[in-house]
């Protein structure tokens, strides 16, 4: 049925290229050979782009791989067939799925910085492929390869071959990979997440030369991400992958209209998800021209702040705005330079080494990745517990007793208060982390992204979650977050960040509807929209406010 | 050109690292000198034995040069170590001045002889066992490798040595099993003489060199861009020819330098269970009959080239890292 | 209102059981290896134990007026060069040469663990001057550092055990550092001193646990060294001194022999091969399980 509603759609004319039957990969685990692709099947013709969403551990990596008949190491195919112009790759030797690789079937990696080579120019790997199999000379080699750099946007295209990968910067680089792949004309390029690591000013750009390449030379391509409105801009047809099985497979413009699985329709929760905006109250926190430095490098420049008790104020910007280095200094881990951090109008010494317990416990931070936030070495009682007998004197049963309780206000069984850590998944150990901050019943809670390493679908529940707590005890957060569906999501008030200053601050509506200041503009232009149309409108958008900048 | 040499990273950080080890070496001659300076015992007494009248005593020291002030000793002492002179040595009778020079010389030339041959064998041989292990990790070959070196490299090395002995020396005749050689004699006789402490030091280098080898080229293999090289269909050799071994200098000079100086060591026990007659031998003579100042030479010959074989490792990790060589 | 009282105890147990627990795994999984190697582990530390129990002689009688017996029943591994039976002075060298190594570890590890950790979380200054002394110890090899000081101070015993382990906390020093720096630049760490704990709770309880398998592992490692080190000098007839049974120094007193393909020295050499053979085979198998219990994160 689900390949009907495929078929029926308008690209189907093409010549099949790429047509996977019934394949499924198994992984090496503790406990045998477990499958991580399950029987799945998907087809791809000349010049079509195929989207594969899904969260992490859905599969999709080790389906992109498998299109260039390839497994990583632990991995092996066990059943099914990949057939790549006519020839079943499974069936083929290591020699010749060797030789259609990188010639006809290219792949463009997520960590384009990790990916290249450190040891030798870009222009030498980029030209690898053709000059390895002889099908140009070097002179002509070199001109194409400058000409895709050309195409691919990248400045200076006639030297930028001669650096060396850590002389680029990682949009530059990661286009830089997409021309390597395209230096072949490979029929098919597989792209894994490409832009999943860049800004989303830069992603924007990087997204827009990809679609152009593509469509330009004609190359079909599986297009690899775990964000469905980056995928709605690149693809033709999507599919919906969950621990290695298809859930859903439809045209890009039937699945953002009318998905038929409420899970696909969870994938953008997150962006449904919208805190009507509360009216203001009383100041809580209160940040005052506030400097920072690293050493010579001014981190903070000039902020002030004032965060309303019981309300959420977002703090919004892209890596290096200095958003993590606020929280840093307001729970006084990085002393300030100059300025003041007040706390119920009490002014708080810069450095934590002189703030009282009583300070230190009303401030309470939650940190990206739980992972590292947690002791690993500490089971769930000992972590939550901790802040009870430091700052409260709860001991035994007592202290149990209350731990058992925060674990229930966080949605977490009892039963979790022996775990450790790595016996839980990421959303629970988030969990953990919130519960052992509201252990020391904390008048501020400093939100440092802790959504951000979360798949959507868990991202949501932990965003409801803070919610309710919020509605329950009146507490205040200051949620720093680089993605724009957060702050719609959580915020009453918005405070956008770039390089180490405020550029704009305001209640939420008034922020993201009227963005005044450039650099907001930009931003809001550059989060992916389900529209397909988006990517357009952000481009000329972006191009206009950045000129503004400028 | 002067000015680009002084703002070029890659300079500047070899130049940092040479002043670093020169520095080392400088502390590590304080250090060695000291031995000399804060003597527990008298050593004059000692040498002269009990009946030495006072007169005799300051004589001896003033021969020896022991009753300058420190300073003066040790600018001295390591200003004649940079030309070659390490003093006289306490075995000296007071008629007859030996040189510690002429005690260490020709027994340094013997030391380097065999620690030569041993590196040019053991060296290749831990390579490419290393880089097959790597490449064909858990398969039976990598496991019985591992196991075989993680045995050897916990071996004794006199037990390596007594047991290579008694089996291709003694039950089986086909080496010397002890390698006294002399000037005299020719260079085949000598090869043939030191076989087994040749064998019993390659044993043990080979086994470490293996496996870290073995560790460094799994660890550059895990890169991505390594799955890159092979995603883009480049041949396996072409994958660590070109791919991997430009980024394995570091790692593997680091390796060689760290058993080359394992090398020096070594040689001490491996000299004296053969009585070889190196300066590793000659040290640990010295130490027995407490005649310092050779302790002390040798001392300063195995230090400084320990130093400066990691120096060496060093400045090679940093002129061959891109990073520094084509800064941003 | 939650926990109802009834299953508290029960999760104290459970809590307790899970890391015993992991071991237990562990060993289910051990090679055939590890299992020999556990064996002659304890075996060694029988026979250390009780020497005077189990050898026939004691350890410096003179039992025979013939030297150099030949390997009979009554000497079942013949006598040395003043009568001694050589089986009693293997059995006896299990205390001695163990021991002293075991005690000079633990010193070493004392020194260097406690340095390492308080460097890792010290003032830059502090770190600098600390890791410098290392550094510059390091910077001379480990055997002929010795034989320098050994030359000045003499060979007692407590000097070798001193200068040892003085020698290779510097290694000690250097891991416990860095391991302890790994882990303290982790967030939770930041919790800690967030939540106003003191150091010594966040050494104890932070960071400690974190850190302990690598120790552990090292510890090892380093018993091995350390064995091997002072049985070379004793070889070398600078280390442990007649009459104390010592293996080192057993070997050097009959090597000899070997010319004459007796195979007596052979044994105290073999013994000490023997045990850190095992010891490495218990470490590779231990630092196996504990990355094991990394991965599980």
């Amino acid at each position: 049925m689900i390949s009907n509603r495929a078929a029926s759609h308008n690209r189907q004319n093409g010549e099949l290229l790429l047509d996977i039957r019934n394949l499924t990969i198994e992984a090496e685990g503790s406990d045998g050979w477990q499958p991580i692709v399950k029987d799945i099947s998907l087809h791809l013709r000349r010049g079509e782009v195929l989207g594969i969403i899904g969260e992490s551990g859905a599969g999709k990596s080790t389906l992109g791989l498998a299109a260039l008949g390839f497994t990583r190491p632990g991995c092996h195919f066990s059943g099914g067939s990949v057939t790549f112009d006519g020839r079943d790759l499974l069936k083929e030797s290591e020699e010749r799925r060797r030789q259609l690789r990188g010639t006809r079937i290219a792949y463009v990696a997520q960590s384009a910085a990790a990916s290249f080579n450190p040891a030798h120019r870009l222009i030498e790997q980029t030209i690898e492929c053709v000059m390895m199999r002889g099908l140009a000379s070097r002179g002509a080699a070199v001109q194409s390869a400058t000409d895709l750099f050309a195409q691919m946007q990248l400045p200076d295209p006639e030297t930028i071959g001669d650096r060396f990968p850590h002389q680029v910067s990682g949009g530059q680089l990661q286009r830089a990979m997409t021309a390597m792949a395209m230096t072949c004309k490979p029929d098919l390029i597989v792209f894994d997440e490409p832009t999943t690591a860049l800004d989303v000013t830069t992603q924007v750009e990087v997204l827009a030369s990809i679609r152009k390449i593509v469509e330009e030379h004609h190359t079909a391509a599986l297009y690899i991400t775990h964000d469905l409105a980056v995928v709605a801009q690149m693809a033709h047809r999507i599919m919906v992958l969950r621990h290695g099985e298809l859930v859903e497979h439809a045209s890009t413009q039937q699945m953002l209209s009318e998905p038929e699985q409420t899970y696909t329709r969870s994938l953008w929760a997150v962006r449904t998800l919208e805190k009507p905006e509360e009216p203001p109250a009383e100041t809580i926190l209160s940040v005052s021209n506030v400097d920072a430095h690293y050493g010579d490098f001014k981190a903070l420049d000039d902020i002030s702040i004032e965060v309303p008790r019981g309300r959420t104020v977002a703090v919004v910007g892209e890596s290096g705005s200095g958003k993590s280095t606020l929280a840093r200094v307001i729970s006084g881990l990085l002393p300030s330079a100059a300025g003041a951090v007040s706390l119920n109008g009490v002014r708080l010494a810069p450095s934590l080494k002189q703030r009282s317990r009583d300070q230190l416990r009303r401030i309470q931070m939650i940190y990206q990745s739980a992972d590292t936030a947690l002791n690993p070495r500490q089971t769930v009682m000992d972590l939550v517990g901790r802040p009870l007998s430091f700052h409260f004197g709860l001991k035994g049963r007592m202290q149990e007793r209350r731990v058992a309780e925060l674990l229930d206000m966080v949605e977490l069984s009892d039963r979790h208060i022996v775990s450790f850590p790595s016996e839980l998944s990421g959303g629970q150990k988030q969990r953990v982390a919130i519960a052992r901050a509201i252990a020391a019943d904390p008048d501020v809670f400093i939100c440092d992204e802790i959504t951000s390493a979360l798949d959507q679908l868990v991202q949501e529940q932990i965003l409801k979650l803070l919610l309710n707590l919020q509605k329950e005890m009146n507490k205040t957060y200051l949620f720093i977050t680089h993605d724009i569906a957060t702050v719609n999501a959580i915020a009453d008030q918005v405070v956008v960040m770039c390089r180490g200053g405020i550029v704009q601050q305001g209640a939420k509506r008034a922020v993201m509807s009227s963005p005044d200041h450039p650099y907001t503009k930009l931003l809001l232009s550059a989060v992916p929209q389900m529209d397909p149309g988006w990517l357009d409108t952000a481009i000329q958008n972006g191009r206009l406010a950045k000129q503004n900048i400028e | 050109m002067r000015k680009e040499i002084i703002s070029n990273p890659l300079f500047r950080t070899i130049f940092t690292r040479l002043g670093l080890g020169f520095v080392t070496l400088f502390a590590v001659s304080l250090i060695i000198f000291a031995a000399i300076a804060v003597l527990p015992g008298d050593f004059a007494k000692a040498t002269l034995g009990r009946a030495a009248t006072p007169e005799t005593v300051a004589n001896f020291q003033k021969s020896l040069g022991l009753d300058r002030p420190v300073a003066e000793r040790y600018l001295k002492w390591i200003g004649g170590a940079v030309t070659g002179d390490l003093g006289l040595s306490f075995s000296s009778g007071s008629g007859t001045p030996r040189t510690v020079g002429s005690i260490i010389g020709p027994r340094l030339k013997n030391t380097l002889f065999l620690a030569g041959i041993t590196a040019l064998v053991a060296i290749p041989i831990a390579l490419l066992l290393g880089i097959i292990a790597a490449i064909r990790r858990n398969s039976w070959l990598d496991r019985i490798l591992n196991a075989v070196t993680l045995a050897s490299i916990s071996f004794p090395e006199f037990f390596v040595a007594y047991v290579l002995m008694l089996l291709l020396a003694v039950k089986l005749p086909l080496f010397y099993s002890l390698a006294r050689v002399t000037p005299s004699m020719g260079s085949i006789e000598v090869l043939e003489r030191i076989a087994l402490p040749v064998l019993t030091l390659s044993f043990g280098i080979i086994a470490h060199m293996m496996r870290m080898t073995r560790a460094a080229i799994i660890g550059l293999l895990s890169h991505p861009y390594i799955e890159m090289a092979k995603l883009k269909g480049v041949p396996p050799w072409r994958v660590i020819l070109r791919h991997a071994l430009p980024n394995a200098w570091a790692p593997i000079v680091a390796v060689i330098a760290f058993n080359l100086a394992y090398l020096i060591v070594g040689v001490v026990v491996v000299e004296v269970v053969f009585v070889y007659p190196g300066i590793g031998q000659a040290m640990v003579d010295a130490v027995r009959s407490r005649d310092i100042p050779v302790v002390q030479g040798c001392a300063l010959i195995f230090a400084a080239s320990y130093i400066l074989l990691n120096l060496l490792a060093d400045v090679i990790a940093i002129a061959t890292n891109p990073r520094l060589a084509h800064p941003r | 209102m939650r926990p109802s009282d009834t299953n508290l105890p029960a999760r104290a147990v459970r809590y307790r059981r899970s890391r015993t627990g992991l071991v237990w795994a562990g060993l289910r999984r051990a090679s055939l290896t590890t299992w020999l190697g556990l064996c002659v582990i304890l075996l060694y530390a029988i026979l250390a134990l009780f020497a005077p129990l189990i050898a026939p002689y004691g350890e410096a009688d003179v039992v025979s007026s013939q030297p150099f017996a030949a390997w009979n029943s009554t000497f079942l591994f013949g006598t040395d060069q003043l009568g001694r039976d050589v089986m009693s002075r293997i059995i006896y060298g299990a205390r001695n040469s163990v021991g002293i190594a075991f005690i000079t570890t633990t010193i070493a590890f004392l020194l260097g663990g406690t340095l390492g950790i308080l460097s890792a979380i010290s003032p830059s200054w502090l770190d600098h001057v600390l890791s410098g002394v290392a550094d510059m110890l390091m910077a001379i090899p480990q055997l002929i550092f010795a034989l320098i000081l050994l030359a000045l101070f003499g060979s007692s015993i407590p000097s070798i055990v001193m200068i040892i382990a003085v020698l290779n906390s510097t290694q000690i020093f250097r891991l416990a550092r860095s391991s302890a720096r790994n882990v303290a630049v982790m967030e939770f760490i930041e919790v800690a001193s967030l939540r106003g704990e003191r150091t010594l709770w966040i050494i104890v309880r932070e960071i400690l646990p974190n850190i302990m398998p690598t120790l552990i592992a090292e510890f090892g490692l380093r018993f091995c060294f350390v064995f091997l080190t002072i049985s070379a000098l004793s070889f070398l007839g600078l280390g442990i001194q007649p009459p104390s049974a010592d293996w080192g120094t057993m070997v050097r007193e009959s090597a000899t022999f070997i010319s004459y393909g007796n195979i007596t020295p052979l044994l105290p050499a073999a013994a000490i091969a023997l045990l850190t053979v095992s010891i490495n085979f218990v470490v590779d198998w231990f630092l196996d399980i504990a990355s094991g219990l990394r991965d599980d994160q």
